[in-house]
């Protein structure tokens, strides 16, 4: 009796509340556009990206028959492939060591305040926050053949003669691609840390200090492991922006030099945009799925443990 | 008194080292932006003298290259519509994450609270996954080569972290604020536009300059879909109209450069630390 009273209140409508006062109602109305919009435009292409891979697709003829894997085939069996695949682990992962070793250093090196700490921010900030694609530009600058920065203070110092040719030699050119990644990403991984910092414990960090622990000691045995997380999440973020990234390899080299330092993105560029063969461009990129899939279940595995805790 | 002397060396051996650390990051960090902007006042002679000191005036400034910037390149034009693309990229995402954050944070429950941690991760999709199959899109909506091709397609980016971002501000408000106002005759929506949003002001600047600095920062959709020189952004004309072959661009390149960087940069700076929060969160939602 109860039962059905209570449910007949429920069904009633509340006053002065109309079907789109309903919270659920009016929630999903609110919320179908950006998700209409996010299927159309993120969605949509995904799926139509494995399609064109699965076909033979090109700018002129850009409905193709359906061709099955022989897309993948032919690409994991191409040389220029395996080089950017093994580039795309290459800058990717030895530029995230060098980060986390340089954001580590200074998020401590920024815990202490000193005059002028706002303007030293903004400054270690610049490579994070100002456009790649324009600052990339003064590397190739500094890397040039003949007015490199870098080799003039070379010269100066007596260590160098003529010139390094930077980004003629495949392997100076590949340390050029890391320094700039590197350059990049460090600020946004030291801010990350930086927050993570300010949300330490203080009194488990000044007891420590009392109880007579030193600098490396509270550094490693109980900053450390309490930053573990955010920690990785730092490295996870700053590992999707830069194994996705074609637009340091693309205005530093073009690839070159002999297409030594493509990456899976600009491959995925010059044959599917620029060659107009959009299939094998399309299963190009695809292969950087599975990397990003596996950033994003680690994300949400640190959250879901931060959220025990 | 020896070992207060001691300290107070070890204290300021320390200071110096301290200053020397940071000392070493921002000649690392900004050293490139100090010779984009050397560069652009130095005459052509000076620059291209592998002899001269690269980073001082050799021979005495000049404002030749910005002269060549403003009046012989499309610069400005670049300027212009990329504040086009930045202000319509902004519009579309108010309109389209104000009102998703504000349901998924205060309208469905629970099920708000996962599909915002979906929506969150669909920013973690690069443009270097889908640009090839976007192209088509575009080509088939027969906007390749226009403006209207960035503005339909940079809100990809903008919207999930925007959502995200809001959802955040839209949970650090009071239940009992828009309840109060209901209370008072306020219907929902009316509560949303008189006392929500006002609140929620921080949080929707914070997207208004994130969304400009993007439309500002990027480059592989716009590398993709516009070729014309005369309708594209600054980060992407820059870079492919302005490197050319011979040598004497140096000094309008890296003119060009810095100026349309450090603006953004500042900008960008104005809000990084709500920006940040959006990924810190993102490490330990609740």
């Amino acid at each position: 009796m109860s039962g059905l009273v209570q449910r007949a209140v429920a069904n009633m409508p509340v006053r002065g509340r109309s079907l789109w006062e309903r919270e659920n109602v009016l929630g999903s109305l609110m919320l179908t556009p950006a998700v209409l919009y996010i299927v159309l435009l993120v969605g949509f292409p995904f799926v139509f990206a494995i399609y064109l891979a699965l076909t033979d697709a090109t700018v002129g003829s850009p409905v193709g028959s359906f061709v099955g894997l022989d897309n993948f085939r032919e690409i994991i069996q191409s040389r220029g492939f395996r080089t950017a695949l093994k580039n795309t682990f290459i800058f990717t992962f030895s530029s995230q060591a060098i980060i986390l070793i340089l954001a580590n250093a200074l998020s401590m090196a920024l815990q202490r305040d000193f005059r002028g700490k706002g303007l030293v921010t903004f400054l270690i900030l610049l490579p994070w926050v100002a456009p790649v694609s324009l600052t990339t530009i003064s590397w190739l600058w500094i890397f040039h053949s003949r007015f490199s920065l870098i080799d003039w203070f070379l010269r100066q110092l007596n260590l160098l003669e003529g010139n390094l040719f930077w980004l003629g030699r495949p392997d100076l050119a590949m340390i050029a691609i890391i320094i700039v990644h590197v350059w990049r990403m460090f600020p946004f991984a030291t801010v990350i840390l930086l927050a993570g910092h300010s949300a330490l414990p203080k009194d488990v960090l000044e007891s420590a200090q009392v109880d007579g622990a030193g600098f490396w000691r509270i550094f490693f045995q109980i900053r450390l492991p309490l930053l573990l997380p955010i920690m990785s999440v730092a490295v996870l973020f700053s590992t999707v922006f830069t194994f996705s990234d074609m637009t340091v390899v693309y205005v530093l080299t073009r690839g070159g030099p002999f297409d030594t330092t493509h990456v899976l993105s600009s491959m995925a560029y010059f044959r599917g945009i620029f060659g107009g063969n959009l299939s094998v461009g399309a299963a190009v990129s695809l292969f950087l799925f599975p990397v990003l899939l596996i950033a994003a279940i680690l994300i949400l595995r640190i959250a879901r443990r931060a959220e025990v805790t | 008194m020896q070992a207060s002397m001691a300290v107070r060396l070890r204290k300021s051996g320390l200071r110096i080292g301290h200053a020397l650390v940071l000392l070493v990051f921002v000649l690392f960090t900004a050293t490139p932006f100090v010779w984009m902007l050397i560069t652009s006042f130095k005459h052509d002679s000076d620059l291209y003298n592998p002899d001269n000191n690269p980073l001082w005036f050799n021979e005495p400034p000049t404002l030749a290259h910005w002269e060549y910037v403003f009046h012989r390149t499309p610069f400005l034009r670049w300027l212009a519509n990329t504040t086009i693309v930045g202000l319509a990229v902004i519009v579309i995402t108010l309109a389209l994450a104000l009102p998703a954050a504000y349901s998924l944070s205060r309208l469905l429950g629970r099920w708000g609270e996962r599909l915002g941690i979906a929506i969150f991760l669909v920013y973690l999709v690069p443009p270097t996954l889908l640009f090839i199959p976007m192209a088509r899109v575009i080509s088939s909506l027969q906007l390749q080569n226009t403006l209207w091709s960035l503005i339909v397609v940079y809100p990809t980016i903008t919207v999930p972290f925007s959502t995200w971002l809001l959802m955040g501000f839209f949970k650090s408000i009071p239940r009992d604020l828009e309840e109060a106002a209901m209370i008072d005759g306020c219907s929902r929506l009316g509560a949303l536009a008189r006392v929500i949003l006002p609140l929620a002001v921080p949080g929707i600047i914070t997207v208004i300059i994130f969304s400009f600095t993007l439309a500002a920062q990027e480059f592989i959709y716009g590398l993709t879909f516009v070729t014309s020189t005369a309708v594209k952004t600054v980060s992407v004309g820059v870079p492919q109209d302005m490197v050319r072959g011979d040598i004497f661009f140096w000094g309008p390149l890296m003119g060009s450069a810095f100026l349309a960087s450090v603006p953004v940069a500042i900008l960008y700076y104005l809000v990084l630390d709500r920006f940040i929060a959006g990924f810190t969160t993102a490490g330990a939602f609740k």
